[in-house]
């Protein structure tokens, strides 16, 4: 489904990302875990086209993104929810969810009511909220409505920035499950996450991030078990 | 067509001429003793309503600009007066409504043109920047248009009738073109906010405007947004530029006085907001036309000044917008 080789990025001449190798197989949940400032936005940025590469090789779906527009990649197929829940704030929740669906609108065997009806299946408090302003909903609505408006698009692969963030922990728990169900239902979901706990407790596999590399890579259980990764972002001291 | 090189000051008695005579004759005196009786309020009313609209048309232009690139385009005047130069000088050629037609239709392209020389390349730009582009296209737009036109002013003819005919309203001596302006305006109005409400590519030219990076990363080309905001903008604004021409009179350098009253009105209304665009604007325009009954005519323009200031001062978020939106705005 995706696969980066070598890859570099960054912002200026400031490099980012470092040789990055890794990738992803459809029906996986993958999880890239490391500190602030690791490179986990940017990488997904870089897979999204907003940030440009300066070396190494990104393929997804078959296709290499090379100078691809960031509209075109969500287009074919890769849709990312931004770190912060970017929704539009001014706009209703039933307008964002609809601009979800521009890059299918036209498209032969698409129909938007019922993909809104699927989405509303999966967050049913979307539906309450429709006609009520992006930016009136609560922190863990928005993240919510992030996401549907990613699914909207019918993503091949969906990329999650930090879902997390300034959630409550009972809210977090909600939005895993719907991971999780998400990928039962047949997705591919790239989780980039410092709630590492968490995110490796769903993920099939995990890439740890630390400076701009990929140092510890492996099956999610097999992390959770890792030394390192315990003492470094478990919070666990082992002595 | 009729090209005037009366002086400046002829053209305020032009332009004024649906006064009673008192208050043409000696617009700069300063020493006008004006009994206000009610065929004069509503001359003034009018007059202020007139212009009002005027104004808030070209903020619209301003509006539509800012809410999708965040900047705002000094050049709009300059589209103004480029729609009605264009309107006058095709209307040589051919009747009167094909030529305000392609006028507003050269106008838009002028204007996509802009955009995509000098700031679809731009990459992630200062806003400071475009500002600063925008200044020096007109500045280059208005010397070009007085190569080609010259310093003469021209005007349209009027849609209806002549310079004499008039329609009675509220006592009030009209001219049938103001009537026209104030007609085109609403419509231009109502019809752009039909246009953002109930359409998808407003939809997606407003979530550009809510969140350019949650846009793109919808699918939505967010430069090609730009691109057509510009279009739309300069289409309004030579509209406009059309219809007050037989009235206002088109002169190179007109869109300059436009442009520091049109961003007056949107700064007055707060920016972005285009109905509040309509309410501020009538509001600076009758604010205007019933100080000349109190403070000389060669005052009228440093009212405005005076306005912006101090609504910069106090509440820079405008009259009807609110502290926390702007308070969420980069700007």
């Amino acid at each position: 489904m995706l696969k980066i080789k070598n890859l570099e990025a960054g912002y200026g001449k400031l490099r980012v990302l470092k040789r990055i190798s890794m990738h992803v197989d459809p029906g996986e949940i993958v999880t890239i875990i490391g500190a602030n400032g690791a490179g986990k936005t940017t990488l997904l940025y870089t897979i999204a086209g907003i940030i440009k590469t300066m070396a190494g090789e990104i393929n997804l779906l078959g296709q290499t993104l090379k100078k691809t527009k960031a509209e075109k990649i969500v287009d074919l197929g890769c849709s990312l929810v931004p770190e912060g829940r970017q929704v539009f704030s001014t706009i209703s929740v039933l307008e964002n969810l609809l601009l979800g669906a521009y890059v299918q609108s036209g498209k032969n065997g698409y129909d938007r009511k019922q993909e809104l009806e699927k989405i509303y299946n999966i967050f049913p408090v979307l539906k309450d909220r429709r006609r009520q302003l992006a930016g009136t909903l609560s922190g863990g609505e928005q993240q919510m409505l992030a996401m549907g408006r990613a699914l909207m698009a019918r993503p091949k692969l969906i990329m999650m920035d930090e879902p997390s963030t300034g959630l409550a922990p009972l809210i977090v728990k909600d939005i895993f499950q719907i991971i999780l169900r998400l990928r039962e239902a047949g997705n591919t979901v790239m989780l980039v996450e410092q709630n590492a706990r968490a995110a490796l407790g769903i993920a099939d596999r995990g890439y740890v991030l630390e400076t701009g590399k990929i140092i510890i890579q492996g099956p999610a259980t097999d992390l959770l078990d890792n030394h390192d990764v315990q003492r470094a972002y478990l919070g666990r001291d082992i002595e | 067509m009729r090209n005037f090189s009366y002086p400046p000051f002829y053209r305020y008695i032009f332009r004024y001429r649906n006064y009673p005579a008192r208050v043409t004759i000696y617009p700069e005196s300063g020493t006008l003793t004006v009994q206000m009786t009610a065929e004069l309020f509503s001359q003034y009313l009018f007059a202020g309503i007139t212009y009002g609209i005027i104004y808030a048309i070209v903020a619209i232009g301003f509006n539509i600009i800012y809410n999708t690139t965040g900047i705002i385009n000094f050049a709009q005047g300059e589209f103004v007066m480029l729609g009605g130069m264009f309107a006058i000088t095709l209307n040589n050629f051919m009747p009167l409504v094909p030529a305000i037609a392609l006028a507003v239709v050269i106008t838009m392209i002028i204007g996509a043109l802009i955009e995509m020389i000098f700031i679809r390349w731009l990459d992630s730009p200062s806003i400071l920047r475009m500002i600063i582009i925008t200044i020096g296209l007109s500045i280059l737009i208005r010397e070009v248009a007085l190569h080609f036109w010259g310093e003469g002013v021209r005007s349209l003819p009027y849609f209806n009738g002549n310079e004499i005919s008039s329609i009675k309203i509220f006592s009030a001596q009209i001219s049938p073109q103001v009537l026209w302006v104030i007609g085109v305006c609403l419509i231009i109005v109502t019809l752009l906010s039909l246009f953002f409400r109930f359409t998808s590519l407003g939809l997606e030219m407003r979530a550009c405007s809510a969140n350019r990076l949650a846009a793109t990363l919808c699918g939505i080309n967010a430069k090609n947004m730009v691109t057509f905001s510009f279009m739309l903008s300069a289409g309004i604004g030579a509209l406009a530029g059309c219809v007050m021409s037989p009235i206002t009179y088109t002169q190179y350098d007109c869109g300059t006085g436009l442009a520091i009253k049109g961003f007056t009105v949107a700064v007055l209304g707060g920016l972005g907001n285009s109905m509040a665009a309509v309410a501020a604007g009538l509001l600076l325009g009758i604010i205007e036309a019933f100080s000349i009954g109190i403070v000389p005519l060669a005052f009228q323009d440093a009212i405005s000044i005076t306005i912006l200031l101090i609504i910069l001062f106090v509440r820079p978020h405008g009259l009807f917008g609110s502290s926390e939106a702007a308070g969420l705005t980069e700007f």
